[in-house]
């Protein structure tokens, strides 16, 4: 693992040209067919579903999508999901279900949109039922952190059985620039914020919070073939594990281990009574 | 008509809520209407204002004492504080000296206060945010209260009632803040399956991490006149979309007409409505520990 500031990792994370999810799902999967719309209001073109074939599988892809130039980005609006985004990859994860379908999802986001209309929509709403059916499918889910994993918007898609994070990727609960912002009243503190706050690939690693940390030898933008390469293989490692427990512990079963596995996350200390009337 | 509250007799819950007697003579100057109240009558009225209804914030005990029958609270998980996962200092104040601060300011260890109590003879888990501690922002203390909580509720086959209002997240605990938003819908799923009824209060304000997660996917969410409710905060939306926020934006009234709401439910009547609803959802299941006694007693 190379070291590196976490703020450079934040601008690795964020840098324009680095692979994103409809990159991954051109390379890792045959024959990938797109599908759109919430059925409710819109498509959201912030988050991509497509369905598959990964290796010998057929799989089922939700993720972030950012865009690879300016001009994209304000058609993508900077991959920040609103309502209909997230109520489009609820609709997808029912559709991974029924037809008992592996579910792989990529983190790449800033934010969810924090607009007028999202509000008007629901977003918080929006938000809490993807949480709950991305940890209810009783379908093998695997997450992948490819760029920024900001916020709740992030976590929408990344509550799976197993989440795995590029070696510069990040997961913060709030941008760097907006806690330097409410912490130290000056978002040009961003840097310092970046590192207090904890929030590399190898910070969630030691923390428990992500299974594994992908190496990126090279960054992801100079090698952008060579990581989502190096990504399938390590997707395809864990998809195959999970199947096994699918298979030998039942449909249920793999749920309950992400529904105990989130129930734990947390630190905190108990006092005795004599500690708590102090 | 004059306002029922006024009508009434004191009554020991009211004097439990009001705490010390509030001297005669003192007024004080409503935040909305900008009138003068006699303070003695604003908190008679449980502080709201009886002019132009504002509805003011409450701490998580007065809450307690307004919702729970008298002497009915018992409080659950008292003795788990903050841990420092990040080591985390800012403006050289570490996070240990911030939680300390904020319990001698607002007498609690954590922004969520948690127990069983009854709400007209109903037998309830209460789960209640108290604003005055870090903006009841969503640390490992709460999700993990809130999580036995719902784990007690299920043990005992109560409804789980909360509380909800928050500034957003505990920046403090970094991801570890963020990953309480799964821990607390999990709980949820536990009350769930037991086909326990998981009821939302939403209170002025309510925002961030905590309307993303447990409190928007209750199988009813209630709300108090005026409160503002959203995911991102009036301030970030107008910086980041640079458009005035159009009057009544994020109110209760705005999401009920939006759809995302079941209900406004003035703060003098919440009591009443919390355990009438109660009723009505375990009343489908027969086979359902809590409900035969306690319908009967609230018929009376």
């Amino acid at each position: 693992m190379t070291t590196r500031t976490a703020w450079e990792r934040v601008q690795l994370a964020r840098h324009l040209a680095r692979p994103h999810t409809l990159d991954y799902i051109a390379e890792l999967l045959d024959e990938p067919r797109e599908l759109h719309g919430d059925r409710l209001y819109r498509d959201d073109p912030a988050i991509v579903a497509a369905i598959g074939r990964f290796g010998a599988e057929p799989v089922v892809v939700i993720g972030h999508q950012k865009g690879a130039s300016t001009a994209e980005n304000v058609k993508r609006n900077f991959g920040m999901p609103k309502p209909e985004g997230y109520r489009k990859a609820i609709r997808i994860l029912q559709l991974a279900e029924k037809f008992r379908l592996p579910v792989v999802t990529f983190i790449d986001t800033p934010a969810a949109d924090p607009g007028l209309e999202s509000e008007e929509r629901g977003q918080a709403w929006a938000i809490s039922s993807c949480l709950r059916t991305l940890l209810g499918v009783r379908v093998p889910t695997v997450g992948v952190v490819i760029g920024e994993g900001g916020s709740g918007g992030a976590l929408a898609l990344a509550v799976c059985d197993r989440l795995l994070m590029l070696e510069n990727a990040i997961f913060a609960v709030a941008s760097p620039e907006a806690c330097a912002a409410i912490l130290w009243r000056d978002a040009g503190r961003a840097p310092e914020a970046a590192e207090t706050m904890r929030i590399t690939a190898e910070d969630l690693h030691r923390f428990g919070i992500a299974d594994e940390v992908i190496p990126e030898p090279v960054p992801a933008h100079l090698d952008a073939s060579g990581v989502i390469r190096r990504v399938g293989s390590v997707l395809q490692r864990h998809l195959t594990e999970l199947q096994r427990i699918w298979q030998e512990h039942g449909p249920e079963s793999l749920r309950r281990f992400r529904w105990a596995r989130y129930r734990a996350i947390g630190m905190w200390s108990e006092e005795t009574i004599e500690q708590a009337l102090d | 008509m004059r306002p029922r509250l006024r009508r009434r007799n004191t009554t020991s819950d009211e004097r439990e809520f009001f705490g010390p007697v509030v001297p005669d003579g003192l007024w004080l100057k409503c935040p909305r209407c900008r009138e003068l109240v006699y303070a003695r009558e604003f908190e008679r009225n449980l502080s709201v204002c009886p002019r132009c209804n504002y509805h003011a914030r409450l701490t998580a005990r007065q809450r307690i004492a307004l919702t729970a029958d008298p002497g009915s609270f018992v409080e659950w998980d008292a003795n788990l504080v903050a841990a420092d996962p990040l080591g985390f200092v800012a403006l050289g104040e570490p996070y240990s000296e911030k939680i300390r601060e904020a319990y001698q300011r607002s007498g609690e260890r954590e922004a969520l206060v948690t127990g069983s109590a009854t709400i007209r003879g109903v037998r309830v888990a209460l789960a209640v945010c108290e604003f005055g501690f870090l903006g009841a922002s969503m640390g490992s203390v709460f999700g993990e209260k809130f999580a036995r909580a719902a784990e007690r509720a299920v043990e005992q086959g109560q409804p789980l009632i909360v509380f909800a209002s928050s500034g957003g997240a505990r920046m403090h605990e970094g991801v570890y803040s963020l990953f309480q938003l799964p821990k607390t819908i999990v709980a949820v799923e536990m009350l769930s399956e037991a086909r326990l009824p998981f009821i939302a209060v939403l209170v002025d304000p309510c925002y961030g991490g905590v309307t993303a997660s447990f409190a928007t996917i209750a199988d009813l969410i209630l709300a108090e006149p005026g409160a503002m409710i959203g995911f991102a905060g009036p301030r970030v939306i107008e910086q980041v979309t640079r458009q005035k926020l159009p009057a009544g934006f994020q109110s209760a009234e705005f999401l009920l007409e939006h759809g995302m709401i079941d209900a406004i439910v003035p703060r003098h009547r919440l009591r009443e409505e919390l355990a009438y609803f109660v009723q009505l959802l375990t009343g489908l299941h027969s086979n359902m520990p809590t409900v035969p006694a306690h319908r009967q007693e609230s018929k009376g």
